[in-house]
């Protein structure tokens, strides 16, 4: 079953450099300053349109506000302001109502005891801005439109594994998932705005593209919009319709588009020109000092990414039935568990976090595979060797083992050479500094290493021996993070995952990662365990099976989110979870 | 004249189609794949990226998409973007006013300042203001756009705040106060754009000038006592004007492409950010459709040119 999550417009945004998923733990990094405090606080409860005009700016300029075509950050975002989901995620990755009158649970008897039909109750009298009602049939409407092959929806994964979607009545959704589902919110708080049914109906499948009203749709939230320039700027008007009497406070939004991240920074920062800047995608350095303008606060927050190093457990030199990295191979080093202690004990993470990530600013250290969850969250990891920096450590481990230092200060053992080649995406200069970094770890302890960097579209496109999938190399690189539950995302690992010929690479599991203690935790224990505290329990488990049986290196976990605010912006919460717009309504002055 | 006209626009004809092709051949073969973002995102699986694909047209060979659009084109259907499938006529539309306005207008700002300049430095040569004219004018075209784009950003806006740096595109000029916001936020952009083609016309028209200052015909305008305003103004600089008209010319069809950099650095949003990021994108339809005019406008303006030359030149015929 896939569970994707909300992670995937962060992801596509930020490109290959800051590609994304997900966290729970929204933590707030802000520049000391007496005003941030009460910033943040929540404000009083204001009159409607009272402010004047919100300014935000987007690097990336939004071209559609269709939020089920968009495949993009900057045009979910966009779509945010108009467009809503019956619950979306808060910041500690568990949903809250917006279209729905309450977030159904197992508790509340919403969520069936066995994760199979959430049946959702929607808030009385909510209208779409054209004034007509919104009811339980443009629920159903949204499912069938993104579950339309032919619309070719870029959310349509979500609505894989959902049978069916029914009006019970006007205000209650039963939606019904074929196999047990433990995201089952999947259909519902981590993905899909709602489309009026009245607007789209004429544009279901293939014509979806032709559709007016994807450049202007008429949606629930809290502002319609007035004039949209595809690539430039969208203007908004306050819905008048919208359910809060008193929301919002701006009397119009201006979501301006282009331009680049250094100066959108400056443009919060230093001259005040904007309220809210998106994604400052700006070296650690640089962004430093522009914060210091001190017009703005710098808003970080952490979902699942996270930056990692994969060992591949079958030999990437050897064929085996028309290719290599076979499943029955194994590596001629990696399968030897103190070879990938000693490799893991010479990755300095602290340096790469301090240097390239800005200590917090962009990324942080983790040694985690589940990030952002604090359910979820290992505390075991910190204190295990494979997450310390120790040369000397590794060196006595391989030493111990039997791998000798020939003459050119390489090991090697019954003629078999520690080479290494890692590989990584192309272009992007974060990662080529951390390959540095490691390599200097991973030299210093007797291995010879050779670095090879993929454009990231092919890297992650399972045609090429070049691409992730393949992996013809000895590690590999990339990020990536959970969803909200993070069971689809351990699932990365298991047996039946492994990308191979067979299944034209199309799985999961690169590394070749076979245990059979792991996969009866997740398909097993996990996917069958209801009690939420047991099911954080297996999580934690498996995080630290994947961590300390030096399986996966967990190097930093990556900024969510790095918008900036200005500081006299109120009742902006961060939400590494949602869209960075998704409490516009809540927002003043 | 009209039979020249006429061949030269017949001639047009197969060297648009040509061109099309050609554009439209190396955007499709280059590197790069309108959908490379999703290959990123691992909730896009595969199947879902190949669904899309099919929707756009993508899994066609790029020959039949090229006879596709090019028929709509001869309908005047230029397609739909593969980014947001806005209809390309609209996206252009939508940006030009942006573009003529700041390109445009900085191209006139361009000539208004750099012929007289020009003028001046050849009638005064070697003088201080020939010295000064020409230290400015290699300043002004040694320095890329970016830079100069930077450093007023720097200096007015981030030092002074005098001055707007994102540019606004959604307001309109109706009153006194909304003609000050437009200079305001123009004149970055403009004075940037338009001192670069400053310094280049001047050093144009100075060389042509000082070309036609030992020509005989000046000696005997002066001779017959003429004031040396009148030789300068009516005799040397209508007869170095000429080639600089063609030039003139030649140039308005990049003012359509707009200012690339320009464009990115102010936020005006106009064609040349349009071009630049459908390129970034592999949004082959807009970029065939804006190259495509690009193309039309340029050979349209040669024409011009060439007839212009044989219209203040009288001693150039055509057959």
């Amino acid at each position: 079953m896939n569970g994707p999550s909300v992670s995937w417009r962060k992801l596509l945004a930020i490109g290959a450099m800051l590609a994304l998923t997900v966290s729970a733990c929204t933590q707030t990094t802000t520049t000391p300053s007496p005003t941030a405090a009460a910033a943040t606080a929540t404000p009083k409860p204001a009159a409607r349109g009272q402010g004047g005009e919100l300014k935000i700016l987007y690097w990336q300029a939004p071209t559609i506000l269709n939020q089920n075509l968009s495949s993009g950050t900057k045009d979910f975002d966009a779509a945010r302001l108009i467009t809503e989901q019956l619950g979306e995620l808060g910041p500690d990755a568990k949903p809250v109502a917006q279209l729905a009158a309450e977030v159904p649970t197992v508790e509340n008897g919403g969520v069936s005891k066995d994760f199979t039909t959430v049946t959702w109750k929607l808030k009385p009298g909510v209208k779409w801005s054209d004034g007509s009602a919104f009811t339980a049939d443009d629920v159903v409407f949204t499912w069938q439109y993104v579950a339309d092959e032919k619309t070719a929806a870029f959310t349509s994964d979500y609505a894989e594994g959902v049978k069916s979607v029914v009006a019970v009545d006007p205000t209650t959704v039963k939606i019904t998932y074929a196999n047990p589902n433990p995201n089952y919110y999947q259909f519902g708080a981590n993905c899909c705005g709602i489309m009026q049914k009245a607007q789209f109906k004429d544009f279901l499948g293939e014509k979806a593209k032709d559709a007016p009203g994807n450049l202007k749709p008429i949606g629930t939230g809290p502002y319609k919009v007035k004039e949209f320039k595809p690539g430039d700027v969208v203007t908004y008007e306050i819905n008048e319709n919208f359910r809060d009497p008193n929301k919002p406070f701006f009397k119009s939004v201006q979501l301006k588009g282009g331009g680049d991240a250094a100066s959108a920074a400056r443009a919060v920062f230093q001259t005040g020109d904007v309220d809210y800047a998106w994604n400052m995608q700006v070296e650690p350095a640089v962004l430093r000092a522009l914060v210091q303008g001190g017009k703005g606060e710098l808003l970080t927050t952490y979902a699942g990414t996270f930056e990692r190093l994969m060992f591949n457990f079958s030999d990437p030199n050897k064929e085996v039935n028309g290719q290599r990295s076979e499943k029955s191979t194994k590596h001629p080093f990696f399968s030897d568990k103190n070879v990938r202690q000693a490799f893991a004990m010479a990755v300095d993470r602290a340096t790469i976090a301090k240097e390239l990530y800005g200590d917090g600013l962009t990324g942080k250290v983790t040694c985690n595979v589940i990030n952002g969850l604090p359910a979820f969250e290992s505390k075991n990891t910190a204190s295990m060797d494979v997450c310390k920096f120790d040369t000397a450590k590794a060196n006595k481990i391989l030493d111990d083992a039997g791998w000798v230092k020939g003459a050119d200060g390489i090991r090697s053992k019954g003629g078999v050479r520690l080479k290494v080649l890692y590989q990584t995406t192309a272009a992007n200069p974060v990662r080529a500094k951390t390959q540095d970094i490691i390599k200097k770890g991973w030299t210093a302890i007797g291995a010879e290493v050779e670095l090879k960097t993929v454009p990231s579209a092919v890297f992650f496109t399972p045609k090429t021996p070049d691409s992730a999938n393949y992996f013809y190399a000895d590690v590999q690189m990339f990020a990536s993070g959970t969803d909200p539950d993070p069971t689809t995302f351990l699932g990365e690992w298991l047996t039946r995952q492994i990308a191979q010929k067979e299944n034209n690479w199309g799985l999961k599991n690169y590394l070749r990662y076979s245990n059979p203690d792991y996969d009866k935790l997740i398909d097993v224990d996990l996917r069958n365990e209801l009690d939420p505290k047991k099911r954080s329990e297996l999580g934690i488990k498996a995080n630290d099976i994947l961590v300390g049986d030096a399986v996966v290196i967990p190097i930093v976990n990556r900024a969510s989110t790095n918008d900036g605010r200005s500081k006299d912006l109120k009742g902006v919460k961060p939400n590494a979870w949602a869209s960075s717009l998704w409490d516009v309504a809540d927002w003043s002055k | 004249m009209g039979r020249y006209l006429a061949r030269r626009l017949l001639v047009a004809v197969p060297t648009l189609v040509a061109i099309s092709f050609v554009v439209y051949g190396i955007l499709a073969l280059a590197p790069g794949d309108p959908l490379s973002q999703l290959a990123l995102n691992p909730n896009i699986p595969l199947e879902v990226q190949e669904r899309i694909r099919h929707s756009m047209g993508l899994d066609e060979p790029w020959h039949i998409r090229y006879v596709k659009w090019f028929l709509a084109l001869l309908r005047g259907d230029m397609g739909f973007s593969y980014v947001g499938f806005s209809p390309v006529g609209d996206l252009i539309w939508q940006r030009l006013p942006n573009t003529l306005w700041v390109v445009g207008l900085a191209y006139i700002v361009g000539a208004i300042i750099g012929i007289p300049i020009g003028v001046l430095s050849a009638a005064k040569r070697y003088s201080v203001f020939d010295h000064t004219a020409t230290t400015f004018a290699f300043i002004g075209f040694s320095l890329p756009t970016f830079f100069t784009g930077i450093l007023l950003i720097l200096l007015f806006s981030v030092k002074l705040h005098w001055l707007p740096f994102i540019y606004d595109t959604t307001r309109q000029v109706h009153d006194l106060d909304s003609l000050i916001f437009q200079v305001k936020q123009s004149i970055m952009p403009i004075s940037v754009l338009g001192l670069a083609d400053a310094a280049i016309l001047a050093r144009y028209v100075r060389s042509e000038m000082l070309e036609h200052l030992p020509l005989d015909y000046v000696r005997t305008a002066r001779a017959k006592g003429l004031h040396e305003r009148l030789v300068i103004l009516s005799h040397v600089l209508r007869n170095s004007l000429i080639p600089v008209v063609t030039i003139m010319a030649l140039g308005v069809p990049t003012v359509f492409a707009g200012a690339i950099v320009t464009e990115q650095i102010f936020r005006v949003n106009g064609i040349g950010e349009l071009l630049v990021r459908s390129i970034g994108d592999s949004d082959i339809p807009v970029v065939s459709g804006i190259l495509f005019i690009f193309a039309a406008l340029v050979i349209v303006f040669n024409l011009i040119a060439d007839v212009l030359y044989a219209v203040l030149d009288p001693r150039v015929r055509y057959g």
